[in-house]
């Protein structure tokens, strides 16, 4: 591991200003200091965030306001969290193991790298890590790899499950003195890119606005626990008089970033709640997707989660 | 060049003041810096759960927490888990229900479980918890689900789900 300088910040305007070239801010560590480890993060100065006074969760109206370094398994078990965004508290439980939901933030959650196998690999090309150098993924090992928005460049997933409730909910991401963002614009349209920020832009909250609809969040992953997901869904449904008055999806393990399925969503409303028309929303959310040649199996995995999440929430 | 810091940590009730490259895991501080051995290096990359310690009573993996990072804390090994009467409930329970074999992932589970313990009895739920505003009861199922973050590759889960059990009853 190359040799680094640590500074503990205490406020956000010190963290932004120890953050100079070369440096990355620290979070919890578990995607970081592994990545270091790996020779494929070489910062040559850390600027600990953990200890900002952001690790609070308020109860803002019916939304939430997380701070963006409140620990995920904090974000799990707090009440207000599991009692009115199910579909928040099941996708951070469902994500890795308790040791590293008890070290991981709200903030380097959103921000943790893909694990695509070339990404992590300092031998081979990538051009996430060293842009210009290629994408052995797209003719390499590519089974967990994206069926969605993808490009010639990169075909990565992003491995969060919290963002992908996070999509769903409509959060807006705080990134200190320049405002809110969504999630599609924090993470931007190109998949070669990690995200929109720029080097020391630094999150320090996730708004979360009410929902007014049942909701869930279901993985299908490879085993049963500590593991990224093939597929996953986060979803809500609003059906009065079996009609489907509003609803939200968002899909994981499929693109370089949650993927909004808002194909789907506007296929559904004012449409009746039928196994049928879930099936139709989820065909014409998925008529984009270009497999690849081993990632195939994602579609109907996709098209079985969405079809089968609706139904139970209808 | 390497940088160092002076790092403060309360290691099994004794203050620890030391200095340490900033490279320096906690794991790495404690085995080859202060002679705690309890816990153990597997993977080194928060996959097996061996190197899990207790830092401020929460459980983590020592393997991917900087040293630096974790100045001022408070960290309890295996070695803490014992009081001054012998092993705790927590050990006693793995050694009558045979939890282990080789034994070199028993430091990781014995911290990880007595971590999993308290986050149970304070009402946090998991992954498998059917009723999320409900407080969860510990069945072999959430026991098997907590769990997960520490691997066993002589395959004593089924004996490691049941002294946890014992110990949580």
């Amino acid at each position: 591991m190359r040799p680094f300088a640590y500074e503990r910040a205490a406020t956000p305007d010190e963290a932004v200003a120890q953050h100079t070239e070369g440096a990355a801010y620290l979070g919890g560590g578990t995607n970081l200091v592994d990545l270091m480890r790996l020779g494929v993060a070489v910062p040559s100065r850390i600027v600990d965030v953990t200890h900002l006074p952001h690790a609070q969760i308020e109860t803002d109206g019916d939304g939430l306001l997380i701070g963006a370094t409140v620990r995920n398994s904090d974000l799990a078990a707090h009440a207000v969290v599991r009692e009115r965004f199910p579909m928040l508290a099941r996708a951070v439980l469902s994500g890795a193991s308790g040791q590293i939901r008890n070290m991981a933030t709200v903030g380097g959650n959103l921000l943790q790298r893909t694990r695509c196998p070339y990404f992590q690999d300092v031998t081979r090309p990538c051009n996430r890590r060293e842009p210009g150098t290629g994408c052995p993924a797209r003719e390499g090992e590519h089974e967990n790899l994206a069926v969605l928005g993808h490009t010639q460049d990169c075909v990565a997933t992003h491995p969060s499950d919290m963002a992908v409730a996070l999509a769903a909910l409509d959060a807006r991401v705080r990134i200190h003195g320049r405002g809110e963002t969504d999630l599609d614009g924090l993470y931007g349209d190109d998949p070669a890119r990690d995200s929109t920020l720029r080097p020391g832009d630094l999150i320090t909250h996730v708004h979360v606005p009410p929902l007014a609809m049942p909701g869930t969040y279901r993985k299908v992953r490879e085993r049963a626990s500590f593991a990224f997901a093939l597929v996953s869904i986060a979803a809500a449904l609003d059906v009065t008089d079996g009609v489907v008055r509003d609803c939200r999806i968002a899909l994981g393990g499929v693109a370089a970033k949650p993927w909004r399925a808002r194909r789907a969503e506007a296929a559904l409303r004012g449409g009746p709640a039928t196994e049928d028309a879930f099936t139709r929303a989820a065909e014409a959310e998925l008529a984009a997707a270009e497999p690849l040649r081993d990632n195939g199996y994602k579609i109907p995995l996709a098209r079985n989660l969405i079809v089968r999440t609706l139904g139970e929430l209808a | 060049m390497p940088e160092e810091s002076q790092v403060s940590l309360v290691v099994n009730g004794r203050t620890r003041r030391i200095a340490v490259d900033t490279r320096t895991s906690v794991l790495d501080l404690l085995r080859e810096r202060l002679g705690v051995t309890g816990p153990k290096k597997g993977c080194d990359q928060g996959q097996c759960g061996a190197c899990t310690v207790l830092l401020d009573g929460r459980r983590v993996n020592a393997c991917l927490v900087l040293a630096v990072a974790a100045d001022g804390s408070r960290v309890t090994t295996v070695e803490g888990l014992a009081d001054e009467d012998g092993p705790s409930a927590l050990q006693t329970a793995f050694v009558e229900a045979d939890a282990l074999q080789c034994g070199y992932c028993t430091p990781g589970q014995l911290c990880s479980a007595a971590g999993m313990l308290d986050e149970a009895k304070d009402g946090w739920p998991s992954a498998v918890t059917g009723d999320l505003a409900e407080p969860p009861e510990l069945t072999d199922e959430e026991i098997r689900e907590r769990m997960s973050g520490n691997l066993c590759r002589c395959g004593a889960y089924v004996n490691i789900v049941e002294a946890i059990r014992r110990a949580a009853e």
